[in-house]
């Protein structure tokens, strides 16, 4: 299927696509693909593109002169995406400890949702979720997928200090804080795997098309992992899922 | 070597940033004003990408360890050599035990400091930029000291000690001066009606004192009741405007996506000029294209 896609200059290097304004897989499906062609067939003067959920942007090395000639380019490489290969993803298993010391914020939830702190729970470690780009910090995955049952408004003022690993539901979102930072979102739990590490090759274990499934762990299988990621023998547990 | 004896108000290594780890979620950083960082390294005759201490509104006091040559442009803020004035885009030789200090702030809001073969700190995702969780530092600390290439290493510098070759180049002094900064129309920008445009463009817009590396922001609003967004890409430059009507200029350290509406993208010199206003200045937007 081929979507409307909108172009438009954004700044003196840079392109914005835009795909119809929804969230769903089947446009960051779309868009990766696109991405790829760019990143695969385009000449140099590309040196970046970044997706966010609906939106692309293309950034050029030098200003562009001709835009027009430019959008016809960029056109081109729509037509040549390769739809018919399957995107290759992987489904990472995160352990996360909801236990009350980590969930700062589960009674809240439970009371305002009036559900059970265990029924939470299992709604949220439910749901395969969906990378669908990674923003905000360093490491931080946005994703798609958070039961509705769960969304909850953000805090009216944000804490200064959220401890690093923390697993938060915003709104009609869900994530981890990758490291310690000020942020408004309620705490349920906490993930000990690093979601940021700038000194490896590939910083992030996670990209965009990427899965997710939140995997329950008691207090001493939370500590078991910090040991082993201390000692540098812990894995994620992860599977490729081939279309 | 060069050694921090006494930090300003917000000194950090930049050199043009890591654009490339987008992906990531980290952020382009790198100088904010790089029409002056880069003038700074030609006048070395450092490559573009050199890395450069960023100094805001009060610089630091340094002393060096070894030989070199510097150069400071940006900002000026009376700096002395051994309390000798030095003048800032002029190439001067550095001796081991030579004191630089940056004094009062006279015009602009941030100076580039340039040494020969720029300062040789730590490389994170290809860049040198401070920034937190990516370096190991996020700002420089008195007693820190920082590496930078030895003259006794190298027979460039005491060539380059001895030459007037790079010495100085004209500065554009309307970089500093001028008030009005360029932009192209943002992708939101046509859901403003004609009278918040209007607005937008034939107001002096104040720049408050929450004004960094990651936005700038000023003390006027427009008031609005323009729909939220579905979160997308933003760059430094991209101002955006939120539902309680505040403009939020977004700068090098900010974050690679956002959820406010795009109103208006500064032009790349427009982003170099905004770095040097310092809050209570004013600024106008003036539409290109």
């Amino acid at each position: 299927m081929d979507f409307e896609l909108t172009y438009r200059r954004f700044s003196e290097r840079s392109i914005l696509v835009e795909w119809p304004q929804e969230i769903n897989e089947d446009i960051l499906e779309d868009m990766l693909f696109y991405k790829n062609s760019i990143l695969n067939f385009s000449n140099k003067s590309i040196v970046q593109v970044n997706n966010a959920y609906c939106s692309m942007l293309i950034i050029y090395e030098l200003t562009i002169d001709n835009l027009n000639d430019e959008f016809l380019s960029l056109k081109r490489h729509y037509l040549k995406r390769n739809i018919t290969k399957k995107l290759r993803s992987k489904l990472f298993k995160i352990p996360v400890c909801y236990d009350d010391e980590f969930g700062l914020d589960l009674k809240v939830i439970s009371e305002g949702k009036k559900i059970a702190i265990s029924e939470l729970i299992r709604q949220h470690t439910e749901p395969i979720y969906t990378v669908f780009f990674i923003g905000f910090l360093p490491g931080f995955l946005y994703l798609g997928g958070l039961n509705k049952g769960l969304h909850f408004p953000r805090k009216k003022s944000p804490r200064l200090q959220i401890k690093k690993g923390a697993v938060a539901i915003g709104g009609e979102q869900t994530g981890i804080y990758p490291n310690e930072s000020p942020g408004g979102w309620n705490i349920i739990g906490n993930s000990p795997v690093d979601l940021f590490l700038p000194k490896k090759k590939e910083p992030c274990f996670a990209k965009p098309g990427d899965k997710i499934k939140f995997t329950p762990i008691s207090r001493t299988e939370y500590q078991s992992i910090v040991l082993q990621i201390e000692q540098g023998v812990y894995a994620i547990e992860s599977e490729v899922i081939d279309g | 070597m060069v050694e921090v004896l006494k930090t300003g108000l917000y000194d950090t290594i930049q050199d043009l940033g890591r654009l490339g780890s987008q992906e990531f979620g980290v952020p382009i950083s790198g100088v904010m004003d790089r029409y002056s960082a880069a003038l700074a390294n030609s006048i070395l005759g450092n490559p573009s990408n050199a890395a450069v201490i960023e100094s805001v509104v009060m610089g630091p006091h340094l002393k060096f360890k070894s030989n070199t040559v510097i150069c400071v442009s940006g900002a000026e803020m009376n700096l002395t050599l051994n309390a000798k004035r030095l003048k800032t885009n002029v190439m001067y030789p550095v001796n081991t035990g030579d004191v630089l200090k940056f004094n009062k702030l006279s015009k602009g809001c941030r100076s580039y400091l340039a040494v020969f073969g720029g300062f040789q700190t730590e490389v994170q995702m290809g860049s040198r930029s401070m920034y937190k969780d990516v370096t190991r530092n996020y700002i420089l600390n008195t007693g820190d000291v920082i590496s930078i290439l030895d003259s006794s290493e190298t027979k460039i510098v005491s060539k380059r000690r001895n030459s007037k070759l790079f010495s100085s180049i004209k500065r554009d002094e309307s970089h500093f001066e001028a008030s009005e900064l360029e932009v192209f129309r943002g992708p939101e920008f046509e859901n403003l009606d004609s009278r918040q445009q209007n607005k937008l463009f034939n107001t002096a817009f104040l720049i408050s004192k929450e004004s960094n590396r990651m936005a700038y922001q000023f003390d006027q609003n427009i008031e609005n009741s323009l729909k939220g967004m579905i979160t997308s890409v933003v760059l430094p430059g991209t101002v955006q405007l939120t539902p309680s009507g505040k403009l939020i200029v977004l700068m090098r350290d900010c974050q690679i996506t956002g959820g406010y509406p795009r109103i208006l993208q500064l032009t790349e010199n427009a982003v170099n000029k905004m770095a040097q206003k310092i809050s209570g200045s004013n600024i106008t937007f003036k539409g290109v294209i």
